[in-house]
Order: C-alpha cells, then structure tokens, then sequence
C-alpha cells in the first residue's frame, strides 16, 4: 500500500513537474526573436521592423527579451539562424518571404516554439503567417502620382515579380490612372531588395527615360536621394524618408507592425498564441503614411486623405471592376472585387494599359 | 625608407607556421578591437562564442562542417587552376551553373524515386559547372581573351538565368508564383551522414577528392605540368607542354568541381532551388585556396577555418547583438595577416635612410 501510494506521489509530482514546463504561462519574461533580410539601418523594411520590435520592448520591459539577427540571407544559412534562435527564444518572427521553407522545417524539429512567418503561404499550427495590404498603400500614392506628374510618366523601381510586387504596380497604376489617364508606368527590375547602387542606377534611368515621379518597391533610401539631386518626386517605402527627400517625398507608404508584434508576444506571454493568417490593412493601422509633403496642392492632399478615410471604413476596394488583364481579356466585372485568394495572393499578370512586358 | 630584398632560403618551419602566426595576429588585433568596442560585455565570452563554442557545441559543429563542404570542394579545384596561372575568378558562376543543370534534372524526374536519380543529378551539376567553366576556356585559347574577366562577368550572367529559371520553366507550379522550385523528393537529396543535423555526403566526398587530388599532383605528370606553367612559362613550353591543355584542364576541373558544389548546395541543405543558391562560396574559396597555399589537403583545413568565421560570427551576432559585418572582418583581417607573413617569409626587410 505504502508502496503504490509512494509511487502515486512520484507520479503527481512528475507530472506537475512536466505541467509546469508544457504549461503555456510564462512567469519569466517572454523571449522574442526577429530575423532580418536586410541591415537594420536600411531605413526601408527591415527598418520598420526593427521599429516594431523596439515598440514591443517598449511597451512589454522587463517582460520580454529580444534579439535581432540582421542581413540574414535567404539561403541554407536562414535554417541555421532559425536553428540557433529556436532553441533560446520562445517566439521567432521571420520577416522576409524566403525564410518560409526553413521556418516550416524548423517548426517542425521545435514545436513549442511560436514562428511568424512575414508575406508567406504555409501554416502550421506553430507557424502563423501575416502580412499586410500594402496595395491599399499605392492606391494613395498613385492617385497623388496620376496629379503631380506633369510628363505623365511615373518611374517604378521593383525588386522581384512576386505577387506582393505585382499587386503594387497593378494598385499604384489603376489609382493613377484613375486620375489622369494619359499616364505612363515605366518600370525597372532590380532583382534585389536591398541594393543601394542598382536602386540608384535604376531611378536614374527611369528619370533619363522622362519619368518626373518614383515609386520603390525596394527597400533603401537611395532611389529617394536621387529623386531629391534631380528635383523630381519620389514617396517613402516602409518607412518616412523625409530625410533623404526634403522636397521630393511627397509621402510615404510606412509599415507599422509593433501593435502587431506585441499582440502576439503578449499572447505567448498569456498562454493563447494560436497560429493565424492575417492580411490587414489601413482600417487596422499595419499600413500608414507619412505626411504630407506642403508643397502639394490643397485639392491633391484632400483627395489623398479623403482614399485614406474611404480605405480604412472600407468603403473603396483598389481593385474595383470593370479591369481588364495586360492581354485584354477580363478579369473583373463591373463593380466586382477579388477574393484574396486565389486572385490578389497569386497576382501573375498586369492590368491592361501597362504598357511594360512582364517579367517571364 | 623600407626596401624588400627576397631571400636566398625560405624557412620551411616558417612556411609551414605562418597560418598559426596569421590566426594568433588576427585574434590579438580582434581582441584590441574588442576591448575598445565593447564596454559592457566580457570580450573573453565573445571570444568563446566566436571560436570555441562551434568547435564544442554539436549542433554548431555539424553546422560548421555543413558551411565548410562547399568552401573545400570549389577550393581544392581553384587550387588546381591557381598552381597553373589559370584565374578562374568566377567559380560562383559555375557553382550557379552548376546547381541549375542538376536540380533541373533532379525536378525533370520529380516524381520518380530510384537510385540513379542522385548520381545522375550529380554528373549534370558537374556537367554543367564544366560547360560554364569551358566557355572561358575556349575564348581564352581561340581569342585570347582574359579569363578573369571572362569568368566573373560570368558570374552576374548566371544569378540572372538563375531568377529566369525560377521565373519560368523550374518555377514550383503550385508555388504562388513566388520564384522558388518544389522541394526535392527525398531520392533527390544527399543522403546524411550525421543524424539529427544536415550533414551531408558532400563533407566525405570532399576530404576523398582532396586526396585524390594531392596524389593526382605528385604522381601524376599533368601535376608537374600545372605547376611548372604556372611557376615557370617559358620552360614550360620548352619542356613540350601543351599550353592549351593546361587551360582547358584547370578551368574544367574548377569548373566541374564548383558546380558538383553548387548541386550539393541545392540537393543538401537547401533542399530546393532558390534565388539564394549563390552565397559567395565561389569568391569565399578564392580566399581559402589561397589560405591553403593552394595544397589541396590544406584546403580542408582553411575552409574548416573560414566556416568557423562565418558560424562564430553569426553567433557573436545572436548572442551579443553585434553587426553581421564582424564575419567579414575577421575574414580580411585574416586573409591580411596570412599575406604579410608571406611577404616576410620571402623577403627581408631593409630600412635604410635616404
């Protein structure tokens, strides 16, 4: 008798041992770990990432530990950074879209760790993924590109024909248009997300090429400096970069994912992080904007503000039937908007009158 | 004023010291660094994290053979191409090249699981390493155009029908159009040689080729041939060599070896065909080829040295929120102090007053 209760009492006690360490409730604080694509100092998307996990570190203290690895490249070398955070942290966010095979793996070998995995496609059930409508972003800046522009030529610096990518040039151009239909979408591939000298290189030749307004989809500040040497306007990527253009941003696309970021290193700290999907936007302030540049026309900021109220209640949608693809065979009809998927989160082709070929 | 007088004799005790005093310098000055730089961290614990911990740490030490494979195998056939005055610069083009010919086969039988899969995905990356390589080849010997040029311009053309590749015909068809190919099937990828971590065969075929090739050097006679073109032209040619075949062997074997490495890359850790194939191990091998003093079982070991830089530096980086640039440091500081051993090694130092 002694001895069944004696080794009931191991049992108990083994057990609250293991409960307490499966138990999803952290008393010590929450470890937190970004992984960047590029330099924390780039001023575009790793920047703003950056900011979020500072912001998390502000709002959280003592609570949370946080540790940035940067310019991690997106080879055979992410899985080992993953590898080597996954078993010290106990959430992990892989902030570019070529970390989503390594992330998956690694979920895998470490399923008690939380992974967030930026701008991919894979589940798991430790592996959220999120993402955030930046189309709606180039929706503002288009329409501001369709007023300003006096050659009507608007110069797009693109890094990769990914469907993010594609949607930008689509949203950017439609709005545009919208406004001004005599307008021209100029566009350059650098194949790159962050490379100062071919961004640079490529707004100079989209200018030479008469564009007299940029738009980047790569992520340093270089495209916005030559902008402001050669007086033509440019709008800011992933984060203000009114330093670099005092006269030419005329504003700027910013993202802000510290709410985010806290909410789900909170939930790890709460014990109820589930893995989710999310694609917001402006109503839910992941994507902002910077401010308005003074020099613009009153009728041009109030028409800008004006898409930024009408995006946020959800009252305008920047892919709104009728369209057409590059091709001319339709793609929404009259009054139509796509689902996420498969239409925006597979996005392969142009909207017809973008004259560019597309990328193959 | 400094003049540099060669010396009659070379210290062999030196030659053969001079990684050690280039390691030992490098961490010294690393150290000063340190101390300046950092002020609220022990500079004795980042220095374990740096160089100790991945040479103890099993997983970081798996990890460092994993980094090192590529460095040994495109660095033992740069060493061959060096010894002969051959400047194959662009071994990253081939490697590219090379990952291209054989992952295409390797997603050509993709649903097909037999034991000649590998293999033959194997000849293709060496195949297609060799092709890229041969391409300076020929221009060099029918239009003596320079191979440095040749073979790095090269280079940029390769990462780019590497993004055409992914854009288009290798593009993973249920992919989202996100430019990355399937994962390979298990009967595509490199068998593991240490379970649990993603140490591959390509480690063991390294150390084998390397053997085969420091024999293939001494015994062979294509051994003298290189060494003597490339030490000594002119008697090279009075000895009868044919000029043309030393380019045609050192660029192929380079060739064919950087692109067996950029297969091994893509059937190995990486497990697919992505943008990120290219991480600089073709230029990276420059520096360890030349850390070996091109002898092809050194290569083994300088390429151990460079994985350490790189598994170290990444850690420092993890541990104590350092920039990533440190790898790098490390490397041309290296790469510096091995150099001026050198020179020293050779010459004698003369101050004398004008």
């Amino acid at each position: 008798m002694s001895n069944r209760s004696l080794s009931s009492v191991v049992k108990l006690s083994i057990l609250s041992v293991v409960l307490a360490f499966t138990s999803n409730v952290y008393a010590d604080p929450v470890k937190a770990a970004f992984v960047y694509i590029g330099p924390t100092g780039d001023h575009g998307w790793t920047f703003a990432h950056d900011q979020g996990a500072k912001y998390v570190k502000e709002m959280m203290g003592d609570d949370v530990i946080i540790t940035t690895v940067e310019s991690v490249e997106e080879n055979s070398d992410s899985e080992r950074v993953i590898t080597s955070l996954a078993r010290k942290n106990d959430i992990i966010f892989t902030t570019s879209f070529g970390y989503m095979n390594p992330t998956i793996k690694v979920a895998k070998r470490y399923p008690n760790v939380k992974f967030e995995h930026a701008t991919g496609y894979m589940l798991e059930d430790n592996v959220s993924v999120y993402s955030a409508r930046f189309y709606e972003g180039r929706h503002v800046i288009g329409k501001i590109a369709g007023r300003m522009t006096k050659n009507n030529v608007i110069g797009y610096i693109a890094s990769f024909p990914i469907p993010e990518v594609i949607r930008g040039i689509n949203s950017a151009y439609l709005a545009a248009k919208s406004v001004n239909p005599d307008i021209e979408m100029k566009i350059v591939w650098v194949y790159s997300w962050y490379d100062p000298g071919k961004e640079a290189d490529a707004a100079n030749a989209l200018i030479a090429q008469g564009a007299d307004i940029l738009m980047q989809h790569t992520d340093s500040t270089a495209p916005m400096t030559v902008a402001e040497e050669k007086g033509v306007y440019a709008f800011g990527q992933a984060s203000d970069m009114r330093e670099w253009g005092k006269n030419a941003q005329l504003t700027g696309i910013i993202d802000d994912w510290g709410p985010y970021y806290l909410e789900r290193v909170q939930a790890v700290k709460d014990g109820t992080w589930t893995s989710t999907d999310v694609f917001h936007g402006v109503d839910s302030g992941m994507v902002k904007f910077a401010p308005m540049n003074k020099s613009m026309p009153k009728d041009v900021r109030n028409e800008a503000s004006r898409a930024i109220i009408d995006l946020s209640m959800g009252k305008i949608h920047p892919f709104t039937g009728p369209i057409n693809k590059q091709d001319g065979s339709p793609w929404l009809a009259e009054g139509e908007t796509p689902p996420n998927y498969p239409d925006l989160l597979t996005m392969d082709f142009y909207v017809e009158g973008i004259e560019a070929k597309y990328p193959n | 004023m400094i003049k540099l007088i060669p010396r009659v004799e070379n210290s062999t005790l030196m030659v053969l010291l001079s990684p050690l005093l280039a390691l030992t310098l490098t961490a010294l000055s690393a150290y000063l660094i340190f101390i300046f730089v950092l002020v609220d961290i022990p500079v004795s614990s980042v220095f374990f994290t740096l160089f100790v911990e991945p040479l103890i740490d099993s997983y970081y030490f798996s990890e460092l053979l994993v980094k090192a494979a590529p460095l040994m195998i495109i660095g033992l056939g740069l060493s061959i191409g060096f010894r002969a005055g051959i400047w194959n610069i662009g071994a990253e083009g081939q490697y590219v090249m090379g990952g291209i010919a054989g992952s295409a086969v390797g997603l050509y039988f993709y649903n097909v699981e037999a034991l000649w899969l590998l293999p033959l995905m194997t000849i293709a990356g060496i195949l297609g390493g060799m092709f890229y390589a041969g391409i300076a080849a020929f221009l060099r010997i029918k239009y003596q155009v320079n191979e440095i040029l040749v073979t790095l311009m090269l280079t940029y053309v390769a990462v780019l029908f590497l993004s055409a590749m992914l854009q288009g015909p290798l593009r993973n068809p249920s992919g989202f159009n996100f430019p990355e190919s399937r994962i390979f099937h298990d009967s595509a990828m490199l068998p593991i040689i240490w379970e649990g971590t993603r140490l591959h065969i390509g480690l063991i075929v390294a150390i084998i080729l390397s053997f085969v090739a420091w024999f293939g050097i001494k015994k062979h006679m294509f051994g003298m041939q290189i060494k003597i073109s490339g030490s000594a032209p002119r008697a090279a040619k009075f000895a009868g060599f044919d000029d043309n075949k030393t380019v045609w062997y050192s660029l192929l074997i380079s060739g064919g070896l950087a692109g067996l490495a950029g297969l091994f890359e893509a059937a190995g850790p990486a497990g697919q065909l992505t943008p990120g194939l290219p991480q600089f191990y073709g230029f990276t091998a420059i520096i360890v080829a030349f850390l070996a003093r091109l002898h092809p079982v050194g290569v083994l070991f300088s390429a151990l040295l460079i994985a350490l830089s790189y598994v170290g530096g990444e850690n420092v980086q993890i541990e104590y929120n350092l920039p990533s640039s440190i790898t790098q440091i490390f490397q041309g500081m290296l790469l510096f102090y091995f150099l001026a051993c050198d020179i020293l090694i050779k010459y004698k130092v003369i101050l004398f007053k004008t």
